[in-house]
C-alpha cells in the first residue's frame, strides 16, 4: 500500500522582490510505499526541498494534494519526522534534550526523556556526547543528533533534504552506511532528497530523477541490487550514464520560462 | 565567569592616576576647596554616612544603607515591572502580525516622549512616595527590553521554528522552548540598558519628588553646600549601579552559559 501520495502537486512561489511568480514545481504525482527508500535527485533549483517540504507540511502545494497515510498533509507533525541539511538544533539544549525533544513536546518527565534519548544516542553512534552542545560538536556529529531526533519520534516517514550535503566525502560515505544500518534495522519509509548521482544510487530502493525549470520528474528508476552496492561495477555505470543523459537534456530550455 | 573576576592590576593605573591627580589639584588651592572636595574629604564624608563614624554628614550619618536600599528597592520594582510587561508584550508583538498592528503604533508614539516628562502627571497620580518612581523606572526600563524582545523573536531562525513543529510543538510550546530561549541574548541586551535607565531614572525622580534614597541626598546636600556628600553620593549611585549590572551579567552568564564564548567575550 501507499504511504505517500503526491498527486498532480503544482507549487508557484509569489517572488514579492521582484513582483513576479515563480513555478518551482509543475504537476508532480509520485507514489511512495511503506518500508521504500526513495531518493530526489536533480540538479539544485529543481524542486527538491520544495516537493519535501510540502511533505513535511511546512510548505503548502498550490494546486494537487499530498496524502501520508491516507490523511491529507495540513501542516507539520511528529508523525513526519525531517532531517535537515543544516542539522537545525536547538543551541539552548545539550545533545540528549534535543534528541528528546519530541518528548518534551508532549510533556514527558526528564527521567523517561533521558532513558530514551540515550537508546538513540547510542544508536547515532553518539555515546558519551550526551551532554554536549551543539556548538561543541562537528558537522557530522550535529546531523548525527538530528537523525536521533527524527527516530526518536518513531514517524512513519522520514524526510531528509541533503542531510549529509555539508560534510567531507569520508564522513559522508560513513553516515550513508550507517544510515543504512538503523534503516534496515528500524525500517520506516525515507524520502531522501540529494543532488549527488552516487549518493542517490547507494541508498535509494528507487531514485527519482527531477529537472528544473519547470520542477518536475523526468524519471523513476528501480535499483533492484541489494546493499552494501559497489557504485564503481559496470552495472551502475550504465545507471549513471543514463541519468547523466536525462539530468543534461533537461536544461536546455531558456531561463526566462 | 573567571575572566569577568580576574586580576589584573594594570586596570588600576588609571583610577589611581586620575585620584591621586584629582586630590593634589583640590590641595593646590587652585579652586576652593569647598567647590571640588579632595577625594580623602569625600571618603570622610561616604564613611561617616555608611558607619556613622564622627557625624560629620550630620542627619545622613549612618544612614547609606537604608538611602541605598530605598533607591534599589526602586529600581528592582520598577525594573521587574518593566522587564515582565516588556518580555510578554515583545514576545506577542515580535509573533503576532495581529498583535504588532494593533499595539505597535500606540507604543511608538509614546517611546519618543522622554521618561522624566512624565515627572509632573507621575506626581499628580501618584504622590511623593515610591509609586512615582517605580512609574518612571517602569517607562525608562520599559522600551529597551520591549524593542529588543521584538527583534530577537522577529530574528528567530525559522529552520528552528520548523523543526520544532516537527517535533510536534503547538503554537504555545514553540513560544515557550524555542523562541524565548532563542530570542535570550536579544532580551538581556535590553535589560541591560534596562538596568542603567533603571538608575537614572530613580535618581532623577528622587531629585524630584521622593524625600529618600541616594538621589534625595544627593540633591539635599547640594542645597546646604556639602559637595564632598553630592560627590559621594554620585560615586554610591556608580557603585550600585555597577553591581546591578554584574547580578544581571551573572545571571545572562547562567542562562546563555550555552554560548559559550562568544556572549562574555570582550565584557567584564
Ligand atoms: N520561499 C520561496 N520563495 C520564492 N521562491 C522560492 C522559495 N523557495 C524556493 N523557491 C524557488 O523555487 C525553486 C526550487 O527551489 P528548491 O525547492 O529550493 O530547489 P532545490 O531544493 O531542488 O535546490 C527555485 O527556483 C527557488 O528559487
Ligand atoms: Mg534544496
Amino acid at each position: 500500500m501507499s504511504n505517500i501520495l503526491i498527486e498532480g502537486v503544482t507549487k508557484i512561489y509569489a517572488d514579492k522582490a521582484r513582483g513576479r511568480e515563480v513555478t518551482a514545481l509543475t504537476e508532480v504525482s509520485l507514489e511512495v510505499r511503506r518500508n521504500d527508500f526513495v531518493c530526489l535527485l536533480g540538479p539544485s533549483g529543481c524542486g527538491k526541498s520544495t516537493l519535501l517540504n510540502m511533505i513535511a507540511g511546512f510548505e503548502k502545494p498550490t494546486t494537487g494534494r499530498i496524502v501520508v497515510d491516507g490523511i491529507e498533509v495540513s501542516g507539520p507533525g511528529a508523525d513526519r519526522g525531517v532531517v535537515f541539511q543544516q542539522a537545525n538544533l536547538m543551541p539552548w539544549l545539550p545533545v540528549w534534550e534535543n534528541v528528546a525533544f519530541h518528548l518534551k513536546m508532549r510533556g514527558a518527565m526528564k527521567a523517561v526523556r533521558r532513558e530514551q534519548a540515550q537508546i538513540y544516542i547510542d544508536l547515532v553512534g553518539l555515546t558519551g556526547f550526551e551532554n554536549h552542545y551543539p556548538s561543541e560538536l562537528s558537522g557530522g556529529m550535529n546531523q548525527r543528533v538530528g537523525i536521533a531526533r527524527a527516530l526518536l519520534m518513531n514517524p512513519g516517514v522520514i524526510l531528509m533534504d541533503e542531510p549529509f550535503g555539508a560534510l567531507d566525502e569520508q564522513t559522508r560515505m560513513d553516515m550513508q552506511t550507517e544510515l543504512l544500518r538503523i534503516w534496515e534495522r528500524s525500517q520506516g519509509t525515507i524520502v531522501f532528497v540529494t543532488h549527488g548521482i552516487d549518493e542517490a544510487l547507494t541508498l535509494g530502493d528507487r531514485v527519482v530523477v527531477m529537472s528544473a525549470r519547470p520542477g518536475r520528474i523526468a524519471e523513476v528508476l528501480p535499483i533492484d541490487l541489494p546493499r552494501p552496492r559497489d557504485i564503481t561495477s559496470p552495472h551502475f555505470n550504465d545507471v549513471k550514464r543514463h541519468i547523466l543523459s536525462l539530468l543534461r537534456s533537461a536544461p536546455a530550455e531558456p531561463a526566462a520560462a | 565567569m573567571r575572566k569577568m573576576l580576574s586580576f589584573r592590576p594594570e586596570r588600576f593605573v588609571v583610577p589611581v592616576l586620575i585620584l591621586v591627580g584629582w586630590e593634589l589639584f583640590s590641595r593646590s588651592g587652585a579652586l576652593p576647596p569647598a567647590l571640588l572636595p579632595a577625594p580623602s574629604t569625600v571618603v570622610v564624608a561616604w564613611a561617616d554616612w555608611v558607619f556613622g563614624i564622627d557625624g560629620n554628614t550630620q542627619n545622613y550619618t549612618g544612614h547609606w544603607i537604608g538611602d541605598a536600599a530605598s533607591s534599589a528597592w526602586r529600581v528592582a520594582a520598577g525594573f521587574a515591572l518593566a522587564a515582565l510587561v516588556g518580555i510578554m508584550l515583545g514576545v506577542a508583538i515580535g509573533w503576532s502580525r495581529f498583535v504588532e498592528v494593533t499595539i505597535e503604533p500606540t507604543l511608538q508614539m509614546l517611546r519618543p516622549i522622554p521618561p522624566v516628562s512624565w515627572i509632573p502627571l507621575a506626581i499628580i497620580w501618584f504622590g511623593i512616595a515610591d509609586k512615582p518612581a517605580i512609574f518612571l523606572v517602569f517607562l525608562g526600563a520599559f522600551f529597551p527590553v520591549l524593542l529588543n524582545t521584538i527583534h530577537g523573536v522577529k530574528t528567530v531562525d525559522r529552520n528552528l521554528i520548523r523543526a520544532g513543529a516537527m517535533a510536534g510543538a503547538d503554537q504555545r510550546r514553540l513560544l515557550r522552548h524555542i523562541v524565548l530561549p532563542a530570542a535570550m541574548p536579544s532580551i538581556f541586551a535590553g535589560l541591560r540598558i534596562a538596568i542603567g535607565s533603571a538608575w537614572m531614572l530613580t535618581v532623577t525622580a528622587e531629585m524630584v519628588a521622593v524625600k529618600s534614597g541616594v538621589g534625595y541626598v544627593l540633591w539635599d546636600s547640594y542645597y546646604f553646600l556639602r559637595y564632598d556628600i553630592v560627590i559621594a553620593a554620585m560615586a554610591s549611585i556608580g557603585l550600585l549601579g555597577y553591581l546591578s549590572d554584574l547580578g544581571i551579567r551573572l545571571v545572562m552568564a547562567r542562562v546563555l552559559h550555552w554560548q559559550r564564548g562568544t556572549t562574555l567575550q570582550g565584557e567584564g
